[in-house]
């Protein structure tokens, strides 16, 4: 027995292995699709995930049978906590739901490619260089993919601006109008307590070139997370000015809010 | 007076770059049915009495003497001498001014069918291309690498003459890696090597046509006029770094990071089989899109990779 299928049987139930083969994904022969998701490497990542979703932040995931089964959807969500725990725990969420469960994909920060091992490693859990190209390439194949419109505005944010939307892009309503792709809001509570930072170290991140780097504890503390899923929005495709466009943000961006508000209150303490 | 100057049933067809493995499957699949006149700039190769072939540099007066002896429908231009191959003037006044001159003298001699072979490379590797690149995404390579400039150039010229001269009706073909038999390209070599170097912690994806799928997409190619750039890929993808476990070859990883580390590396060794150059085609990946060329030319690959991996990892020679 190699190492790595050692490794295998004890991470990755029979169990597991069976439902991870048995959601369908455009993949080629040997397990690979075009932007290097693999499937044998996201059943080693569903199994780590799992105690850091259930034990670690006790995530509670309300309304993620919202997501159709199928069909291309953009998965719109308040993006928070310096690192990309939130995209992690909401694709958790999807893909261990009961009834219909789909392996989403991630539109993550141009950087990441760059770094060694972290970048493929991702790429093959299913995030993608976030790249509109590459967005509306996954949506013709039906894809559900996870998308944060702040982008470093929201996951680099202080702690005193916690679960305050940052400006939101434009891009993925472009996307979803074309497409015709459902919007899924996502309103996540909890993640902007896991990584708290005071301030964002600059003339080191600009050394680095990395979007930011956060004055912070070196601990991820073990905040509860509540996700709360909205019903998904639909929106017409057509000739519309920036301003009409803006305006369907701004209605995605309100629903936000309400799931952010709601997660809120349902929480009780902050660990 | 030209030899074959009466009308011919079977059409007459150029092959440049002959000596290659890849044009030897494309005469061995032509021969019956055209008339072919082969041509190498390095070697004269050796097909038999039924085709002439020549060791004429394209810019050499002698070569037009082989428009006007054998009126010619269609011209295959696979004479790109690769990147890995003589220095770079040499290779300009190959690639690019043989090309033009090629392509001059096809205009002048009223061919009705010219496809050229280029290569995915013209798109540059770099940690922002999007997947499944399209024809119509930019040229990045030239700007990238000083030894990629011809390519893209010969690119650049046979696109002009597409416009300008509609009647050449050009394809230009721009495959994935070739490999398999006989293949003696770069990535060919390292898949058939006990030993390929890897770039540490990149292992991006990648594509492979196998060497006789290839040469039937260039018949399928010749065979209907129309124009335009096509990509040529299968729909299938693996990582390089799988795809050189599947082939049996043991990864030796070069550090990758800062970037000036590996090139200062590479340059030192001067490995060809791993050239600085190509450096960024084994850390980010330059994933294209056949679907188009697939469209248009009914064009399917038969041969797996498991199957191409498969041959590499049998005809493995031990170190």
């Amino acid at each position: 027995m190699s190492l790595v299928s050692f490794v295998k049987s004890l991470l990755v139930s029979s169990e597991l292995d069976e439902q991870i083969n048995h959601i369908r994904k455009p993949i080629g022969t040997l397990g690979y699709d075009p932007w290097g998701y693999n499937n044998e490497a996201v059943k080693f990542g569903f199994s780590l995930v799992k105690p850091i979703y259930e034990k670690y932040f006790r995530t509670e995931a309300h309304g993620v049978d919202h997501i159709p089964a199928e069909g291309p959807v953009l998965i719109i969500g308040n993006h928070s906590g310096q690192l990309p725990i939130d995209g992690i725990l909401v694709g958790y969420a999807l893909a261990s739901r009961k009834k219909n469960p789909r392996i989403p994909r991630a539109m993550i920060e141009r950087f990441f490619p760059t770094v060694p091992w972290l970048g493929n490693l991702l790429n093959e859990v299913g995030a993608v260089l976030g790249d509109p190209v590459n967005c509306a390439r996954m949506l013709a194949n039906n894809e559900a993919i996870i998308v944060f419109p702040e982008g470093v505005r929201g996951s680099g944010k202080l702690y005193r601006d916690r679960y305050k939307l940052q400006r939101f892009g434009a891009g993925f309503m472009h996307l979803a109008m074309k497409y015709n792709a459902a919007v899924v809001p996502v309103g996540i509570v909890g993640c902007e307590e896991t990584v708290p930072s005071i301030a964002n170290i600059k003339p080191l991140a600009k050394a680095l070139s990395v979007p930011y780097v956060p004055l912070a504890l070196p601990i991820v503390f073990p905040a509860k997370v509540h996700l709360n899923f909205g019903p998904p929005m639909y929106f017409k495709g057509g000739d519309f000015s920036d301003a009409e466009i803006d305006e369907r943000v701004d209605q995605v961006k309100t629903e936000i809010n309400r799931l952010i508000e709601k997660g809120l209150t349902e929480r009780k303490r902050l660990f | 007076m030209p030899a074959h100057k009466n009308k011919q049933p079977k059409p007459s067809i150029l092959i440049t770059g002959a000596a290659g493995a890849l044009a030897q499957q494309v005469i061995q699949r032509l021969r019956e049915t055209c008339n072919l006149v082969a041509v190498d700039a390095r070697v004269r190769v050796e097909l038999g009495d039924q085709i002439p072939s020549y060791c004429i540099d394209f810019n050499k007066r002698t070569f037009e003497d082989l428009f006007r002896r054998y009126q010619f429908d269609t011209v295959i231009h696979m004479g790109r001498i690769r990147s890995s191959q003589l220095s770079r003037m040499r290779r300009y006044n190959a690639n690019v001014l043989g090309t033009q001159k090629l392509l001059d003298l096809s205009h002048k001699y009223g061919i009705r069918r010219v496809v050229v072979l280029s290569t995915y490379h013209v798109y540059g590797a770099m940690a922002y291309n999007p997947a499944l690149i399209d024809e119509s995404a930019p040229l990045k390579s030239a700007g990238l690498s000083a030894d990629l400039i011809d390519s893209v150039e010969l690119e650049n010229l046979a696109s002009i003459y597409l416009w300008r001269y509609p009647e050449l009706n050009i394809s230009v073909l721009r495959p994935c890696n070739i490999v398999g038999p006989s293949v003696r390209n770069t990535i060919a070599k390292l898949l058939a090597s006990p030993l390929a170097p890897v770039m540490a912690g990149f292992s991006p994806m990648m594509q492979f046509i196998h060497i006789d799928d290839m040469a039937d997409a260039i018949v399928l190619a010749s065979q209907k006029p129309t124009r335009g750039i096509f990509n040529v890929a299968p729909n299938d993808w693996v990582a390089y770094q799988r795809a050189l476990e599947l082939c049996g070859c043991t990864r030796v990883p070069i550090p990758s990071v800062p970037p000036a580390l590996p090139r200062l590396i590479l340059r030192t060794i001067g490995l060809k089989r791993f050239p600085a150059y190509l450096m960024d085609f084994f850390k980010y990946p330059v994933v294209i899109d056949g679907r188009a060329f697939e469209n248009e030319y009914g064009f399917t690959p038969k041969r797996s990779l498991k199957e191409i991996f498969r041959f590499y990892r049998d005809n493995k020679k031990p170190l």
